[in-house]
């Protein structure tokens, strides 16, 4: 029996792209089904009525919530080809522990900036933004990924991030190359990877969007 | 050469009782260290810059931190005993679906109920149920969250019952009335050995909190 896997998703969602990635680099064909965050469907709010969030993997019935987790499901059953973890217990422990860090981290510096208003809690939100990735860039060091010689599982959590930073940069007024220039290298490194610069979404689109984010949140400018 | 395992912890950690309790059920020898969070020993500033928090697990001199990434880790090494997680990777991935859902909400409400007033205080005692209840339902009939037998997901909860006393008597509520079939597997949790070692005297618990309240001016 063929196996059968559906996505439910947002397209401008960091954590569905974490999961889109996974699934292109084990190369697994699915149906992608785009979900209306703002009207959210019966397929949604049934397969994951706890948190009633994307992404959703759903293979043969089955539902699997919570990108990081899915991303280790999906590692576990497809584990002939392409591994996203380490094999090495250690190492494994180590690339959840940066994974758990961008996913506690990253997300609440990077909503502070685009939800914050001129002034002090821009200027707050930006401090801590650079210095969440001022770490980052500590944990890459010299590595061209922060899997070492080759794309894994900290690198697949943390580059939809990326498709984010034209509308951080925008809305905060700031250079994020110019403070994190290793982020950056790193990022364009990952985007040489189809996989990556296809799943990926432009960084105008999601700057659109993030406008109406802000509209509808009472945020003018 | 034999493992060498390090525990960074504090006694009333949720979090450090949980790798504790892993560590006991895989009958892991180790030596423990209690520390003092107002005066971070170098030891756990060294081997956890990033969150400067215990639990820290330091195994062979290499550090992991985390509970929830310790005790899966713990697993892995120590795979020969006492499986933790379930084997079938959908049944491992619905485990730490409500580990994590854990993590996210009953320490937050926790903190919520802890440190606020009034009308929040109470929207934080509402919330502290509704989450209960929540986990009620996900347990149903089971003995454990695991199933029949005790897992990753009554690991990562079976800690905070050791609150349960301090949180009923400075809420001002009672848990067994509202989410009975909760505090029913809380006690068949603590027919376990392993547990029942781990999880400190609630009346101990009480006391530490009642202490960082009167420091903090909550009290």
């Amino acid at each position: 029996m063929a196996d059968e896997v559906v996505l439910l998703d947002f397209w401008a969602s960091m954590f569905g792209m974490r999961v889109r990635i996974a699934l292109a680099e084990k190369g697994i064909k699915y149906e992608y089904k785009e979900q209306d965050v703002f009207n959210k469907g019966p397929q949604l709010l049934q397969t994951n009525p706890i948190h009633k969030k994307v992404p959703v993997l759903i293979h043969n019935g089955k539902p699997v919530c919570e990108s990081l987790i899915i991303v280790q499901y999906i590692d576990e059953v497809w584990k002939d080809k392409s591994p996203l973890l380490p094999s090495d217990p250690y190492q494994r422990a180590h690339a959840k522990f940066w994974a758990d860090f961008v996913d506690k981290k990253v997300y609440e510096v990077s909503k502070r900036v685009w939800t914050s208003t001129k002034g002090e809690e821009r200027e707050a939100a930006k401090k801590d933004y650079f210095e969440t990735f001022k770490i980052l860039e500590g944990e890459l060091g010299d590595k061209p990924y922060f899997g070492g010689e080759t794309f894994g599982f900290v690198d697949l959590s943390l580059i939809p991030f990326y498709s984010w930073f034209y509308a951080i940069e925008t809305f905060g007024e700031f250079n994020v190359e110019a403070e994190c220039p290793k982020i950056i290298a790193w990022a364009k490194r990952c985007l040489h990877k189809e996989i990556v610069a296809k799943t990926l979404q432009d960084e105008k689109k999601v700057y659109e969007f993030v406008g109406q984010l802000r509209k509808l949140q009472g945020l003018l400018e | 050469m034999a493992d060498e395992v390090v525990l960074l912890d504090f006694w009333p950690s949720m979090f450090g009782m949980r790798v504790r309790i892993a560590l006991a059920e895989k009958g892991i020898k180790y030596e423990y260290k209690d520390e003092d969070l107002r005066n971070k020993s170098p030891l756990l500033l060294e081997m956890n810059p990033i969150h400067k928090k215990i639990p820290v697990l330091i195994h062979n001199g290499k550090p992991m931190c985390e509970s929830l990434i310790i005790v899966q880790y713990i697993d892995e090494v120590w795979k020969d005993r006492c499986p933790l997680l379930p084997i079938d990777p959908y049944q491992r991935a619905h485990s730490r679906f409500w580990a994590d859902f854990v993590d996210k909400k009953v320490t937050e409400v926790l903190l919520k109920m802890g440190t606020t007033k009034g009308e929040e205080k109470e929207a934080g005692k509402k919330e502290f149920f509704e989450i209960f209840m929540i986990l009620e339902g996900e347990l149903g009939d089971k003995p454990y969250f695991g199933g029949e037998t005790f897992g990753f997901v009554d690991l990562s909860l079976i800690p905070y019952y050791s609150w349960f006393y301090a949180i009923e008597t400075l809420g001002e509520l009672n848990i067994e009335a509202e989410c009975p079939k909760i505090v029913a597997w809380a006690k068949r949790c603590l027919q376990k050995e392993t547990v029942a070692k781990t999880l400190p005297d609630q009346k101990k618990v009480y006391e530490y909190v009642e202490q960082m309240r009167k420091r903090f001016g909550n009290g």
